[in-house]
């Protein structure tokens, strides 16, 4: 009994290390990929480590206009949008958790509602464009301005807090919005950031928007560039290189691409993860 | 944010002392509630526009379906058509292909992508050392925030016949490495591993949550009645995260129609459109590049009545099985 038990202890601990591998083990091949010179990789020779390490590849990415354009516009879209829909997600959370407000549940109904139904993709995409938002720099920000799950999660948040510190404004003669910005706001930082940083990963991963709603390459964000570069020749078999000029290989460009595009993310991500756990858990305590 | 008029704000409590007394009429009252709302009101009012910019209006636009809509002629000048649209959808041979990959895809997604971050949960509350479990989530969750673009990009270049890694491994096994991107019949399985990829580790959080939730009183009753640790897993821990599993099933289920388009959209080419094309990206095909928008909206309104009956059934299903729902 005592044996078969730590048996199964063993398998669990081998299994999990099997998924934490397969998890990691492709930012490894790309990243040595990217580094290694064009013979191995034309003869599909790498597996773990590079080869013939160098850093072509990543200085032909470097020197492409294309990634710094739409880099530079991907940062835009992020500093101008997160902080903007925080504050209207906050703003909007923070009324529908009281419930004594006029029509609390038939707007708290109106936004979950659209959780369900929407009016797709065509009809939002002519809304969209009959406002003039097409081919602009806010088509990356407004239309896809609040996420209902964020949302929703801050709201739940919100409730939690104690009601004396609020009773506490109301003493001091301050208005609801006094209150939301005095007392409330300054004591959910942490919360703020968790949904903050949800959105800020949300536009700089935003590809949907920038397909339906840019024609302009001028405004393109890092993802359309990226898809174009990584995907364009994926039906040709022997496509010539896609960034700058052709003394390097494909593969190796591509795999820099991607790295050079996922690394703020992967940077930051291992400080953030405690934040984003928390969003997650505070939205699963009430659906 | 200063207190613009804190006079009307005075005494807050003060109106439920005079409700009783004076008569007042339903109306008055409401004012009186309107009033002292306006302020949570005026912080709701941007979350409001926005959903009535671009949720409801949109919804309001479906019925340029019944249209034949016309770009210079705007939404009310297009003549209406009746069905037309809709009778065009059904009776062409798109549509039970469509609804075929839709379902088939979305219900292979909930199949086999629902229990792993289960599994994962149950097996990380196994581990007694801390550090691994951290290291095991921590990695795990991180596909999650890598874009949709990336991790499909990734997929179709692992997946070369000549550069590819997977190529690389059948190579060694001694096998002759194939084009799997280019075959409908890998659709699915491709689509569905990426997806499990991507986001079961992160889907692991809720049931992880609900395993900490679990009294340990349960087991050790249990264990005192001689249940081994099997017997504790399917009385204890499988009815203790039983709430979350029915929740997080209902929305699966009710995503398997309206599945995410980016993926698909972008792992698809011309050579698997017999299984890999679905209702969302015939939309943008039909309506977006050809500039059919009203067939496109058809199918867009199809589409979400059809996941609302979805997720209403799954619902009324989660309610009779288990008493846990949505609403």
């Amino acid at each position: 009994m005592k044996r078969k038990w730590s048996l199964s202890r063993l398998l669990i601990g081998l299994f999990l290390l099997c998924i934490a591998v397969a998890t990691l083990y492709p930012f490894l091949y790309m990243i040595s990929v990217s580094l290694s010179s064009d013979v191995y990789v034309i003869k599909n020779e790498i597996s773990l480590l590079p080869k013939g390490l160098n850093f072509n590849a990543y200085s032909v990415v470097l020197h492409d206009d294309r990634i710094w354009t739409s880099y530079r516009n991907t940062i835009l879209y992020v500093v101008v949008g997160a902080p903007l829909s925080l504050l209207i997600t906050a703003a909007g959370a923070y009324a529908l958790s009281k419930k004594e407000m006029v029509f609390h549940k038939l707007l708290t109904l109106m936004i979950v509602f659209t959780m369900f139904f929407n009016g797709g993709m065509i009809p939002t995409f002519l809304i969209v464009k009959s406002f003039g938002l097409v081919d602009s720099f806010w088509s990356m920000i407004i239309p896809s301005a609040i996420s209902t799950w964020n949302l929703i999660i801050m709201r739940t948040f919100f409730l939690g807090l104690p009601k004396e510190l609020e009773e506490s404004g109301k003493l001091d003669g301050l208005t609801e919005i006094g209150i939301f910005a005095r007392i409330v706001l300054p004591l959910s930082a942490a919360s703020l950031a968790t949904i903050g940083l949800f959105y800020a990963v949300g536009i700089w991963n935003n590809f949907y928007s920038a397909l339906l709603y840019l024609r302009n390459d001028q405004l393109y964000p890092l993802q359309v560039v990226l898809r174009n570069i990584v995907m364009a020749s994926q039906m040709v078999l022997n496509g010539g290189s896609n960034v700058g000029d052709n003394q390097v290989l494909d593969e190796p460009l591509k795999y820099a691409t991607i790295i050079v595009s996922t690394v703020p993310i992967l940077l930051v991500y291992p400080f953030l993860q405690k934040y984003f756990v928390k969003g997650a858990l505070i939205g699963s305590v009430k659906g | 944010m200063e207190p613009v008029n804190p006079a009307i704000e005075v005494k807050p409590d003060a109106l439920p002392l005079r409700v009783p007394s004076v008569p007042s009429n339903k109306r008055s009252l409401f004012l009186k509630r309107l009033n002292r709302s306006k302020y949570l009101l005026i912080l709701f009012l941007p979350c409001f526009i926005y959903y009535v910019l671009f949720k409801y209006l949109p919804m309001f636009g479906l019925v340029i379906s019944f249209k034949d809509y016309n770009l210079f002629k705007g939404v009310w000048a297009s003549p209406w058509v009746g069905l037309k649209y809709y009778k065009m959808f059904f009776e062409s041979p798109d549509f039970l292909k469509l609804f075929r990959n839709t379902f088939l895809l979305g219900v292979s997604t909930v199949i086999f992508g629902f229990p792993v971050p289960v599994i994962l949960a149950l097996c990380l509350n196994e581990v007694k050392n801390l550090f691994f479990k951290r290291f095991v989530q921590t990695v795990s969750y991180v596909p999650h925030f890598i874009s949709n673009v990336v991790v499909i990009g990734m997929v179709v270049m692992f997946l070369s016949p000549t550069t590819g890694i997977v190529a690389h491994f059948v190579k060694l096994l001694g096998w002759q490495p194939v084009n799997l991107l280019v075959q409908p019949a890998w659709f699915r399985p491709i689509y569905v591993l990426a997806d499990i990829w991507q986001h079961a580790g992160w889907g692991s959080i809720i049931f992880l949550a609900a395993l900490t939730a679990i009294d340990p009183q349960l087991y050790e009753a249990a264990a005192i009645d001689g249940a081994t640790r099997w017997k504790q897993l399917w009385n204890v821990t499988i009815p203790g995260i039983m709430p979350a599993m029915v929740i997080m099933l209902i929305l699966n289920i009710g995503h398997i129609i309206d599945i995410g388009f980016e993926k698909v959209y972008l792992l698809m080419n011309p050579a698997t459109y017999d299984t890999g094309d679905i209702f969302s990206t015939f939309v943008y095909r039909m309506g977006l590049t050809l500039g059919n928008y009203s067939y496109g909206t058809a199918v867009d309104l199809f589409t979400g009545v059809v996941s609302l009956i979805f997720i209403y059934a799954a619902n009324y299903a989660g309610r009779k099985v288990s008493e846990t729902s949505l609403w």
